[in-house]
């Protein structure tokens, strides 16, 4: 809840509060980071690289945190978001390795501030018209990138573009895994992630490099949600014609949403081609921009632990039945359909704890503060 | 209950200077004509009735003058500037606030908020101030919030700030409205038939809260249905028919017009003058 006057100390509002919930969310944060070397029974993916599928599922959460705000906060549909993905992931692989040898970490705020002007290049024509008009707009969008790449000798054609950089390599420690053996936990000294060696096979610390992003955009999107911005991006959705008569410039906030869904969605391409050693176009197809929407749309837009639930879940379930081959994505199809049936609003819709709590003041009001309601209208 | 800000202007006796002029205004739908060669004023710090029968125009008159249509012909003049070329969100923030008949509430949003974003017309704060909370953002969003909260209590529903828009009673949405007409801080603020649906109890605080709001200083235009309301709140009446402006006056004089009289209760103009 809001409370007027300044606070001491510019924290997100979701953070303030009891210390427990501090305590409970550190705890949780050191947890995330430690997964890949813990090896848990059942959670661990038993047919593929655990590591490589966390680092996935978090650059997916990454995406899912942006095309939240093109989706569920300003009410856009988007359904060409691989577009920025792709974007973000070329802008570092040409000027890293295929006309030039930028370090990595100086493509990416190339890769985000390109992909930004590609949003607001794509948004200040196309977010004139609405629903879905614009859908349809946005798969074009998502389609002319791909096709661009794809036959574009300068841009490495259908081949791609191989030896993608990669973060520096800072070597300061090792990590050692753990080994679980007939419900005994062991320490694996022969497995070992060197901390923080960027190399072809341990993927622990693009995971690690990912999930900070993560974090970082997490709380950007906390803090820009809970502003005036977040609040013009809600009326618009609802309403877009009272947003304007209310005063609120609603064409430049949804330009706004748009430029900052490119951003994360050009930061999550950068980041996720760091681990992929070579990139190629029709890796950027349509159905991953539906894997995109699906996220979103299962995991509850608008609400951004629903949107990142809804990501790492899209991303870990066909992983983790890796095992059942081709049926994996028959299981996941049926998985989707189960949700949409029980839950249509998504994993975690939002508000609706608020809810929760605005029916328990309900029926505490008309217990008892019925009749003073009364005497004051 | 407490006032609202004193920094909104103090609170004057109708002085008389048009705030804002509609000039010769048609509106045409393809052949038919909305509205046709409509000129009123509305002065400052008087409460103004717009009546007429269904399908008067009232409605139509009202989105002409918020900026939803553009006359086809005449233009329409807030303190002499013409509105004719500006966006909606332009006009807002120049000092023109309304409601709506269809209550058009951000559903999903609660009370609170749904007047924050009313508020911000006053905030001037971009993004990256948002994303490093400057002080000068924490500012002003204290001050949005603190005047929000001031404007429910005024319009009386301060206790249900953090309900959702959309769980709030019938009566308690439409005093939402006008709540957060007025966080846009306007100079005018347009009532379109906000007593739709009331039972007459609700009709008199309905009626003291309008002229309470005039009291702040606000310059109120009212469309309403109900003669008894019109005629115990407002100032003076402009009475719309089929598009025309058939009289305009004091609501003592116009409770006796024949012509309105005629419109009303529907009998021809001849035989009534």
């Amino acid at each position: 809840m809001r409370r007027p006057g300044l606070p001491a100390i510019p924290m997100p509002d979701a953070m303030r509060g009891k210390p427990a919930k501090i305590v409970g969310l550190a705890v949780l944060v050191v947890f995330l980071y430690a997964l890949p070397l813990l090896d848990l029974p059942i959670l661990t993916t038993p047919d593929s690289d655990f590591a490589g599928v966390l680092y996935t599922m978090a650059t997916y959460v990454l995406v899912a945190l942006g095309l939240n705000i093109v989706i569920g906060y300003a009410g856009l549909l988007d359904l060409g978001y691989v577009g920025f993905y792709a974007i973000g992931a070329y802008v570092t692989a040409v000027l890293g390795v295929q006309h030039g040898h930028w370090p990595y970490l100086l493509t990416i705020p190339a890769a985000v501030a390109v992909t930004m002007l590609s949003g607001v290049i794509l948004g200040a024509p196309t977010l004139r018209v609405r629903g879905d008009y614009l859908a349809i707009v946005t798969l074009g969008f998502g389609e002319i990138i791909r096709l661009s790449a794809k036959n574009s000798d300068w841009l490495g054609g259908a081949r791609g573009i191989q030896n993608v950089p990669k973060p520096p390599s800072i070597h300061l420690f090792d990590v050692p895994h753990l080994k679980w053996e007939n419900g005994t936990v062991l320490v694996d000294v022969t497995n070992k992630t060197q901390a923080f060696v960027f190399g072809f096979v341990d993927y622990v610390p693009y995971y690690w490099m990912a999930l900070t992003v993560v974090f970082i955009v997490l709380i950007a999107d906390v803090l820009i949600k809970s502003s005036r911005v977040g609040r013009a991006w809600e009326a618009t959705r609802e309403d877009e014609d009272v947003a304007e008569v209310m005063g609120v410039p609603t064409f430049r906030y949804k330009l706004l949403a748009f430029a900052m869904g490119a951003f994360v969605g050009g930061l999550s391409g950068a980041i996720s081609a760091a681990g992929a050693n070579f990139i190629y176009p029709d890796s950027y197809q349509i159905t991953v921009s539906v894997i995109f929407v699906a996220a979103v749309v299962i995991g509850g837009q608008g609400n951004r632990w629903g949107v990142m639930l809804g990501a790492a879940l899209v991303v870990y379930l066909p992983e983790r039945f890796r095992g059942l081959e081709e049926y994996r994505i028959l299981m996941f199809g049926i998985a989707l359909m189960l949700l949409a049936t029980f839950r249509p609003q998504g994993l975690l819709p939002p508000r609706v704890t608020r809810r929760a709590k605005a029916l328990e003041r309900d029926l505490e009001e008309l217990e008892t503060g019925d009749e003073a309601q009364e005497v004051r209208s | 209950m407490s006032t609202v800000d004193s920094t909104v202007e103090p609170a004057g006796e109708p002085t008389g200077r048009a705030m804002l002029e509609v000039d010769h205004v048609t509106l045409r739908f393809g052949g038919v004509a909305a509205l046709d060669d409509v000129s009123f004023e509305i002065r400052e710090g008087e409460i103004l009735g717009l009546i007429g029968p269904n399908g008067a125009g009232k409605t139509t008159c009202f989105n002409v003058m918020t900026g939803v249509y553009k006359p086809t012909r005449g233009e329409v003049r807030f303190r002499g500037q013409p509105l004719t070329r500006m966006k909606r969100f332009q006009i807002t923030r120049l000092g023109i606030a309304r409601t709506f008949q269809n209550i058009r509430l951000f559903k999903t949003m609660t009370a609170l908020d749904n007047v924050m974003v009313g508020g911000d017309t006053n905030s001037s704060v971009g993004l990256l101030n948002a994303l490093f909370r400057t002080p000068r953002q924490r500012r002003e969003e204290a001050e949005t919030h603190r005047r929000a909260v001031e404007l429910l209590d005024f319009v009386g529903i301060g206790r249900r700030a953090e309900e959702l828009a959309a769980n709030l009673s019938y009566g308690d949405q439409r005093r939402l409205e006008i709540a957060r007409a007025m966080a846009t801080n306007p100079k005018l603020l347009c009532l379109d038939e906000p007593a739709a649906g009331f039972n007459p109890a609700e009709k008199q605080r309905l009626m003291e809260l309008i002229r309470k709001v005039r009291d702040q200083g606000f310059t109120v235009l009212l469309i309403e249905h109900d003669m008894r309301l019109v005629m115990g709140v407002t100032d003076r009446i402009v009475v719309l028919e089929f598009g025309r402006k058939i009289a305009e006056g004091p609501p003592a004089q116009i409770r006796d017009d024949p012509a309105v009289i005629a419109a009303y209760l529907g009998v021809d103009e001849d035989d009534a003058s």
